[in-house]
């Protein structure tokens, strides 16, 4: 029975991480564009220094 | 961090203010590399801090000083760039996106708050058959509820503030038995758990928001891929004007910036961007959009233009002259919103199931308390049973039969090149038991082809073929094609001298040859389009058909073979109509009405109780598709039939009005299995609830149950095999 009070903790914590996870993602915009994330992996642009700083002020639409 | 960069930047940018983000849609973005050139295409011009492509909408936004670079600049370097681009008009789609960004945290948190309550219900649910003390199925108990309080609170908003809304309109929705439903069993539990009772809905109530936030995720990332989808269509229609300065300079704008006075130039083969007045110049404008007429009529000097309309010939100076609610437009769209609001009454499937179902389970749930109070229960015993039913009944597999299907439906049609826009268009589809099309670009291509079924002149095809490759015109470009389909070889011809409104003329080969109009052939006859004449012989003739798409007879065909009342109603000649009917075999057509004729035939077809279907593209069905029971617009229709149509169809065929049709029936068909299931399933459990057997342990599996059923069923329309069911077939 004692388990359960380390057990019981560990598993919401572990369940709190997913979903705040889960609400950065949503809210950094990282869900926006999936189409285009997977191609951006792959391009290696020498601008890409301006390709970050646009995320902050350009969002996806 | 990313808050101190944003001040950094401003500390930088004195002139931060002046920023302006602009939303272009760019339909080319196909790939990486696209991104890319896009990117870096609008990062070169002056005054741009910031673009970003996405892909998945096909759209970027860029954040300019608009002082330095303003839209019109930015599509236009894009255009150049060989990515066509167009600036979309900010409105509810915006809106819209943001309902779904408000949606996905809430689904986050429910799904979040479900799993780990049936965590906790498992170690319950095992602890009642072995030997777990009372103590710690308490302590798992208030657990739950801690997880379920603030989880309720917070994803159960969107359905508290429609239920609100309805309940303050006197009116009822799904939302309601849905939130009385999840409220009374959080609250139900939360009393019983401080008494240290077993009857714990926690799991139930987290697991149904769970799941009826899924599906309204769905449904709303749908619409707005759809409402999407149809903006970036019209969005690249939308035309640009060249405004001529009175210093003679030439300046491109947007043609919403119109103003009555001034003046643009129309070059051959561009749109004019607004109703006016010829100042100078001759030419001929295909006026199809408009009046649904194939053949171009002439202006000069002093004749109306409008806008929508191609200009085929010569360059013309058009004087603006309506103002904004003197328009063409803008009478007829005073027209479809008199036609618009009798549509604006229709009920949707759900909102007419809640009606019927609300009342009822509510009245069980009353019944059931009475009931026991009456068999002699104590009143707290009475009360669980009560609200044990409204729990059962919430309609979890109700509320998700109808938007599952939908969802299922529209994507079907999506990957099918059909944009589904409405939100009750699916419905309405779905009753449909008549046809109405256009003519002009609907049942046909609005494409030129030479009418070749009298038999042609050959020689006088040939030589004309060669001098009409000279030309741009359409239909000089149309007849040197159908040449060329005759299998005749065009030549180059020398001192091909064109005048605008006219036609060609040439003496390469030592004598006067023409190709054009009657009038510059010197013929009376009018009746072909377009004539060539040999100085010193007759004059030859060639007249223009619009093609039909490949397989407009085969869709009515089937169409009435099903039993679909089919009638065509054309603004164009009668002659031409008649032909187009002759060959889909449509016996009930109208020629040469107006739009406001238009109107009236569907509202006489409304009065005789058919349900119509208006397709039509152009911006005199507006009307037509705005009164329709439910209506289609091709790709190619003018903006204004497309934002009206409840549905949009890509390609050169007419099949996907059939498949949006049978999906449609299907999805209702559907979507009445789906509540057959619900009310199935409400047979078996709201008796065993009344009689006080429903335990949490049953409560959850019935819950999850159904609507995993509901959904399972919903999904199977996305590979089913459909043929369009008969007209009057109403399930």
């Amino acid at each position: 029975m004692t388990s359960l009070a380390w057990l019981i903790p560990a598993a919401l914590t572990l369940g709190m991480m997913g979903l705040a996870a889960f609400l950065w993602a949503l809210r950094s915009g990282q869900f926006d564009d999936l189409e285009g994330a997977k191609w951006r992996a792959i391009s290696d642009d020498n601008d890409r220094m301006a390709a970050e700083s646009d995320r902050s002020r350009a969002d996806d639409v | 961090m990313e808050a101190a960069l944003d001040a950094g930047l401003a500390a930088q940018a004195p002139g931060a203010e002046a920023r302006q983000t602009i939303v272009l849609s760019v339909p080319s973005i196909v790939c990486g590399n696209c991104i890319r050139s896009v990117e870096n295409t609008l990062r070169a011009l002056r005054g741009v801090e910031a673009a970003r492509a996405n892909l998945t909408t096909k759209r970027v936004s860029v954040v300019v000083d608009p002082s330095l670079s303003s839209t019109i600049d930015l599509a236009a370097a894009l255009e150049r760039a060989g990515f066509p681009a167009a600036p979309l008009i900010e409105n509810a789609e915006t809106e819209q996106a943001a309902r779904v960004s408000e949606l996905l945290p809430r689904l986050g948190v429910a799904g979040f708050a479900a799993g780990n309550i049936m965590m906790l219900s498992v170690a319950v649910w095992s602890g009642e058959v072995s030997d777990m003390d009372r103590s710690l199925m308490d302590l798992l108990h208030w657990l739950s509820a801690l997880i379920a309080l603030p989880a309720v609170a917070y994803a159960g908003q969107p359905f508290f503030k429609s239920a609100l809304a309805a309940l303050r309109s006197r009116r009822l929705n799904m939302d309601v038995p849905i939130s009385l439903g999840v409220l009374l069993a959080t609250g139900m539990s939360l009393f019983q758990t401080m008494r240290s009772s077993e009857q714990i809905y926690f799991d139930a109530a987290t697991t149904l928001l769970f799941f009826l936030l899924i599906g309204r995720v769905l449904d709303e990332r749908m619409r707005t891929k759809a409402r999407g989808a149809a903006e970036n269509l019209i969005g690249l229609r939308a035309t640009n004007a060249t405004l001529v300065a009175p210093d003679q300079t030439t300046k491109l704008v947007l043609a919403s910036t119109l103003k009555p006075g001034m003046i643009i130039a129309v070059a051959a083969g561009e749109r004019v961007a607004g109703d006016g007045q010829v100042i100078s110049g001759q030419s001929d404008i295909d006026e199809s959009l408009i009046s649904g007429e194939t053949r171009p009529r002439a202006v000069s000097i002093g004749d109306p233009v409008y806008a929508g309309t191609i200009n085929c010939g010569g360059t013309l100076r058009v004087r603006i002259t309506a103002a904004e609610e003197n328009t063409l437009l803008s009478e007829i769209g005073r027209l479809m919103l008199n036609a618009e609001q009798s549509r604006g009454r229709y009920v949707r499937l759900a909102d007419r199931a809640s009606q019927i179902y609300a009342p009822a389970v509510h009245v069980l749930g009353l019944l059931t308390f009475i009931l026991w109070m009456a068999l002699g229960a104590p009143w707290d015993q009475s009360l669980t049973h009560a609200i044990a039913v409204l729990i059962i009944t919430c309609p979890c597999a109700l509320a998700l039969a109808v938007p599952a299907v939908q969802v299922a439906a529209m994507s079907r049609l999506f990957s099918k090149g059909v944009i589904v826009k409405a939100p009750d268009g699916l419905e309405r589809l779905a009753e449909i038991d008549c046809v109405v099309f256009d003519k002009t670009g609907t049942l046909t291509t609005g494409e030129l082809r030479l009418e070749t079924s009298h038999g042609v002149d050959v020689a006088a095809l040939g030589r004309a073929g060669s001098i009409a490759g000279m030309s741009k015109h359409p239909f000089a470009q149309a007849l040197a094609k159908a040449a060329r389909a005759e299998g005749i070889q065009t030549r180059a011809v020398e001192g091909v001298e064109e005048v605008p409104g006219s036609g060609l003329v040439t003496t390469s080969m030592g004598f006067e040859e023409k190709v054009g109009s009657a009038a510059w052939v010197g013929v009376g006859d009018r009746n072909a389009s377009i004539w060539y004449a040999a100085e010193g012989k007759p004059a030859v003739g060639f007249d223009f058909v619009d093609e039909l798409r490949t397989d407009a007879a085969a869709c009515v065909s089937e169409l009435r073979h099903a039993g679909y009342l089919v009638r065509l109603l054309s603004g164009d000649r009668r002659a031409a109509v008649a032909q187009t009917a002759a060959a889909c075999s449509i016996k009930d057509w109208t020629a040469e009405v107006r739009p406001d004729q238009k109107l009236e035939v569907i509202e006489v077809l409304k009065a005789r109780g058919y349900k119509t279907l208006m397709v039509g593209d152009g911006l005199n069905d507006a009307p037509a598709l705005a009164a329709g029971h439910a209506s289609l617009s091709p790709a190619s229709a003018i903006d204004i039939a497309q934002t009206t149509a409840d549905a949009v169809f890509q390609g050169d065929v007419l099949r996907p009005v059939i498949e949006t049709l049978s999906v449609a029936k299907a999805a209702r068909r559907l979507a009445l299995q789906n509540f057959a299931i619900a009310i199935l399933y409400n047979s078996i459990f709201v008796p065993l609830a009344m009689a006080g057997y429903v335990t949490p342990l049953i409560a959850a599996l019935a819950m999850s149950g159904s609507s995993i059923m509901v959904t399972a069923n919903a999904l199977r329309l996305r590979s089913k095999a459909l043929r369009l069911p008969n007209a009057g077939a109403s399930a």
